[in-house]
């Protein structure tokens, strides 16, 4: 596959289609999380590493198991399956042999392995008749869209901190204004034409 | 049936591998971290400067805290510690809370009637709250029901005296008071000033009578210079302090404690005594005494002077044959 379409896919995941503000996937850890800066880089970082090796695996899945036995109907369960067993077998993996990113991505890990961003993204991979490599890079950008929309939620949300908010929008109601401010603002990459 | 097929040998292929990567990935956790756990008090106070008791053994054990770093455990658990790493413990010193304040709060409650919620950051938030003395205890006890170790003591006047038996010096009365009149402080420490009024002599006498007037009868009388008075306010340097009690005796709204003196019959201080018999002459007391009151030459027997002993205790506890003794009337 050429790299002009490999960047054009990498540009839409990231801005045009991001999965947090556009298409409004994974908006619990974009709440939940988006507190701190620090906490929304450990779990962004989480989500790219756990996009990019579910969009791999759960790509060959489909190919090479759903897809030769006709049983593209199992898809929904059969991806929660394989990312959840994944994502348990990436935490052992890190926790023995790079303790230093297991600690980085901590608690983030387990967190996410049922996230609908994860499933949403390995679903997309398919019905956008993705590459192998293609479908990579797809995991990939998704997960630093989502990582942009976090930490500038974080940094929004520290700042929001110290202002002078009325009662009654205190805490969550602000930050649902703020997220669909932001939902708007990334609307406007929509009329974007590449290639 | 090809469905139920498929998805059977895909959860049983993943269920395979992850428990052979369990296996395979198992990680061993260093045993000390636990036995180091369960010898901590498990208060998960936050004194160490951890996250809590469990995040101290993981420091500790690999030598990032400092093994007496448990403050409420004390020299026990440090020790218990250094038994379980096979390190020697540096001694730690007991550190108590003090409360600078012994005002008769339930007679000072005349600025206007509070009628809030019982606790010192509530009634604060008020003016400054309801006691008169704007510098003091606001008897709403916000530091005892914090304490985590149960050693706040309500006072019969309303206030909070600290029982340096249960109290571990962790430290959790000193951010709960809004007044920040409570201080950490060496328990051998015996001397304290309870006050802590900044205003001057007259207007602390109008609202309080054990409160500091700004003296400085207590500079005077001090042998080490360790009291001083800044800003209407006596406060001790317990790095220098002797506890030998003379600020105590000289104070003339009483406000300083001597607990020391306490112990004594009648209150007042009186010089121990060497034993002849005992003594072996190893100048170990005179090497130790603060104020210089114990004479006498190497193997021969000691003597202290009554004139200039201070009754600090320092010699009774220091002497290696027990030949030093307090004086008993």
């Amino acid at each position: 596959m050429a790299i002009g379409s490999l960047f054009i896919i990498a540009i839409s995941a990231i801005f045009i289609n991001n999965f947090v503000l556009i298409k409004f996937l994974g908006i619990c850890p974009f709440m939940g999380v988006s507190k701190k800066l620090d906490s929304a880089l450990g779990m962004g970082g989480a989500v790219i590493f756990v996009m990019t090796i579910a969009s791999a695996v759960t790509w060959t899945v489909q190919r090479y198991v759903l897809d030769k036995h006709g049983l593209q109907y199992l898809q929904t369960i059969v991806f929660i399956v394989v990312i959840a067993s994944l994502v348990q077998f990436i935490e052992m993996f890190l926790q023995k042999s790079i303790p230093d990113l297991y600690k980085a991505l901590g608690i983030f890990l387990p967190l996410i392995t049922t996230n609908c961003a994860i499933l949403g993204v390995t679903i997309m991979n398919i019905t956008e008749k993705y590459s192998f490599i293609g479908a990579v890079v797809n995991g990939l950008s998704a997960g630093i869209g989502f990582t942009l929309a976090l930490v500038m939620m974080a940094g929004i949300r520290e700042k929001l901190d110290l202002a002078d908010i009325p009662a009654a929008l205190k805490g969550v109601p602000i930050t649902f204004i703020t997220a669909s401010l932001m939902s708007l603002a990334f609307m406007g990459f929509s009329g974007m034409k590449i290639g | 049936m090809t469905a139920a097929l498929v998805l059977g040998i895909l959860g049983l292929l993943l269920g395979l591998a992850l428990a052979l990567a369990s296996k395979a990935f198992y990680v061993e956790k260093d045993e000390r971290i636990e036995k180091v756990e369960q010898v901590l008090p498990q208060a998960n106070c936050g004194a160490c400067g951890y996250a809590g008791c469990a995040s101290f053994a993981e420091a500790v054990v690999k030598g990032e805290a400092e093994i007496s770093g448990c403050i409420p455990g004390g020299s026990d658990t440090a020790a218990a510690i250094a038994g379980i790493l096979g390190k020697k413990a540096s001694q730690s010193e007991k550190i108590v809370a003090v409360v600078h304040c012994r005002g008769d709060i339930n007679a000072m409650r005349n600025r206007f009637e509070y009628q809030g919620i019982k606790d010192c950051n509530a009634a604060m938030l008020l003016h400054g709250g309801d006691v008169d003395c704007l510098y003091g205890c606001l008897g709403y006890y916000s530091c005892v029901e914090a304490c985590p170790f149960d050693a706040m003591d309500k006072t019969e006047n309303g206030g909070v005296r600290v029982n340096e038996e249960k109290c571990v010096g962790c430290g959790v009365c000193v951010d709960a008071c809004p007044k920040k009149i409570i201080e950490l402080k060496k328990a051998s420490k015996k001397v304290d000033v309870l006050c802590s009024s900044r205003d001057k002599g007259g207007d602390v006498m109008k609202v309080c009578k054990v409160g500091c007037i700004g003296c400085k009868k207590c500079e005077k009388a001090c042998p080490v210079d360790a009291i001083k008075v800044t800003g209407n306010l006596a406060r001790i340097d317990y790095d220098i302090c002797i506890s030998c009690g003379k600020c105590a005796e000289v104070c003339p709204t009483h406000v300083i404690d001597d607990k020391l003196a306490a112990l004594f019959p009648g209150g007042k201080r009186i010089p121990p005594v060497i034993e002849p018999e005992k003594c072996i002459g190893c100048t170990i007391c005179a090497k130790n005494c603060p104020s210089d009151a114990i004479r006498g030459k190497v193997k021969e027997i000691h003597e202290i002077d009554p004139e200039k002993c201070v009754a600090c205790g320092i010699c009774v506890e220091k002497c290696p044959k027990d030949a030093i003794r307090w004086h008993e009337e």
